[in-house]
């Protein structure tokens, strides 16, 4: 089975009606949201396109935790227009998240519980069958090398291992569309190339589309097919990591190609000030970076 | 501004070996069979946790056993309150198991104000689940907690010769009213923790209503006791018509089941309504 892109189709299209078939992955247009007078989301226009790795990129509360959860349909969508695959996030909820795998910022399996069982709760929740379940989490703790530890407590599990049963958490229901919020962070370079290898290596088996946010520019400069960099709630650049590099070397003239980074700066300017990120966000980000070891 | 990349090769052979579940997307539930479901995945992921750690089991009998051990032997000595002939011991049984289940339930909020922080919370509303079918399922799993804890105090209320009844068909009953009433307690304590969102005013909530509920109850006096005005109050408090259902079935003494389990019902489907409505505060 395949689809239009000629990768395999791994979500429900059956999940919600007719979407259209040639639609984006994900697409937003003037996606506006605020919490009280803090505009997190100012007019977002964004569009990933089927099967590629998308790497949303900013600094804390650039308002990519929030668009994030706009797509996931945590949060409404007040202003604009957010759509799945050509569902809409705002009426269309039931069949936008039988699309959607996703992995939260938070390290969110539960430790009372084993790997197992952790998958196991999202296959049943995602409605898989009895007949399957049990084949259905084997494969999914498999395709992130956990089978070994897969009956031990989750809790005993260290930080690069928790990420991967939270992926194989994702990964259980056959997504289209995996949405992975800051999945490295406070993770040590050996585990974060490792969670990098089993998403890529998932993408590549699989061909779902991967939307993820990130601190780490040169994770995104690595990994992502294209990347948007966010700031102030809104698409500041756009393109695949090299033409935004070549873009500013071009703009300043020189041959040394700058990092993403140095783009990053470029677009942001001076404007990583006091507004970027609120107590609870700086909280989570050092909660989960402690968690992690 | 770049066009999107081309899509991904496709998969070959030998990469889809071992997954080919997880190609394709599971059967989706639609109507009546999908809040089952999700209640059954709820409780079992509760009796799997029990199954790992059943410390809390343990420590949480400990007050009933006292409050049977101390304050029925002693009251059943001083014979200070009416109890229609039964041995105040066993007149208190039922409105300790009632009392147990509710400090487990009661604090339930808290449980999903630690699930919010711990990004599980956000992890299942982004599942295809109803809230209404997430908080029924919450408050189904509270219920079977507060069973289990139920079924230790019955034990404990046994081995202390309280003279219960053994009768299946009424131990079932027994069993619903207090998944029915534990499903309301939680429910309220979801309510409350969708209103604070935090985790220390839900800890001073709970503790601040937990003994007007249970004092305000008929769970260690009969309500004629009681002054006008908390007689008023124990009116609305399902706690008492949990004891009395119990007490009935438990012990065969006067009581208005059918009243008790119609009211139960009642808060249950109020409580999920009210939970449900103001689960969203907790995701943002």
């Amino acid at each position: 089975m395949t689809n239009d892109a000629g990768a395999p189709q791994t979500g429900a299209d059956a999940a919600g009606g007719a979407a259209t078939p040639s639609a984006d992955a994900v697409s937003c247009t003037g996606l506006a949201y605020a919490f009280g007078e803090t505009r997190a989301v100012d007019g977002l226009d964004l569009s990933v396109a089927k099967g590629e790795v998308f790497g949303l990129l900013g600094p804390n509360g650039a308002g990519k935790t929030t668009a994030i959860r706009c797509i996931t349909t945590l949060l409404p969508v007040p202003a604009g227009m957010v759509r799945v695959f050509g569902h809409d996030a705002a009426k269309e909820r039931m069949a936008v998240r039988r699309l959607l795998g996703y992995v939260p910022q938070q390290l969110s399996a539960d430790a009372g519980l084993t790997g197992r069982e952790n998958v196991a709760l999202f296959a049943r929740v995602f409605d898989v069958s009895r007949r399957e379940r049990g084949e259905r989490v084997a494969q999914a703790l498999a395709a992130v090398d956990l089978t070994d530890a897969a009956d031990r407590l989750a809790g005993t599990y260290s930080g690069g291992m928790i990420r991967r049963l939270e992926l194989a958490q994702a990964l259980v229901s056959a997504p289209r569309l995996l949405i992975l919020d800051e999945p490295t962070i406070g993770l040590d370079p050996i585990a974060r190339t490792g969670v990098w290898e089993h998403i890529n290596a998932v993408r590549d088996a699989t061909g779902m589309t991967v939307l993820v946010t990130t601190h780490y520019m040169d994770e995104a400069d690595q990994y992502c097919d294209r990347v948007g960099l966010m700031h102030r709630g809104r698409i500041r650049a756009l393109g695949t990591p090299a033409e935004l590099r070549q873009g500013l070397a071009e703009r300043r003239g020189t041959e040394t190609l700058p990092t993403l980074e140095d783009v990053f700066r470029d677009v942001a300017g001076s404007g990583l000030d006091d507004t970027s990120g609120d107590f609870r966000d700086v909280r989570s980000t050092r909660r989960t970076a402690h968690r992690v070891g | 501004m770049s066009e999107a990349p081309a899509a991904p090769p496709t998969a070959s052979a030998d990469r889809a070996d071992g997954i080919d579940l997880l190609l394709r997307p599971p059967e989706p539930r639609a109507g009546w069979r999908l809040l089952p479901a999700r209640v059954a995945a709820m409780c079992t992921v509760e009796l799997q946790k029990l199954r790992h750690d059943r410390t809390e089991l343990y420590t949480r009998a400990v007050q009933p056993a006292l409050w049977l051990l101390i304050f029925g032997q002693t009251f059943t000595r001083i014979k200070a309150i009416p109890t229609g002939g039964i041995p105040y011991v066993d007149y208190l049984a039922p409105g300790i198991i009632a009392q147990s289940a509710m400090f487990i339930a009661i604090f339930y909020g808290i449980q999903i104000i630690w699930e919010r922080d711990a990004g599980i919370l956000n992890k299942l509303l982004v599942t295809p689940t109803p809230r209404s079918a997430l908080i029924t399922g919450k408050a189904f799993a509270a219920g079977v907690k507060s069973l289990i804890q139920a079924v230790v105090v019955i034990v404990i209320a046994a081995l202390l010769g309280v003279a219960l009844t053994w009768n299946p068909l009424k131990l079932l009953g027994v069993a619903a009213i207090v998944v029915l009433a534990s499903a309301f307690f939680s429910c309220l304590s979801m309510t409350i923790a969708g209103v604070v969102l935090s985790r220390d005013r839900l800890m001073g909530i709970g503790q601040a209503i937990t003994m007007p509920l249970f004092f305000g109850s008929n769970a260690l006096y009969p309500v004629s006791v009681m002054p006008g005005w908390l007689q008023a109050i124990s009116t609305f408090n399902p706690l008492s018509y949990q004891v009395d259902a119990l007490r009935g079935l438990l012990l065969g003494t006067q009581a208005h089941v059918a009243l008790d389990l119609a009211v139960l019902l009642v808060s249950a489907a109020l409580g999920i309504t009210a939970a449900s409505s103001l689960l969203g505060r907790l995701a943002r």
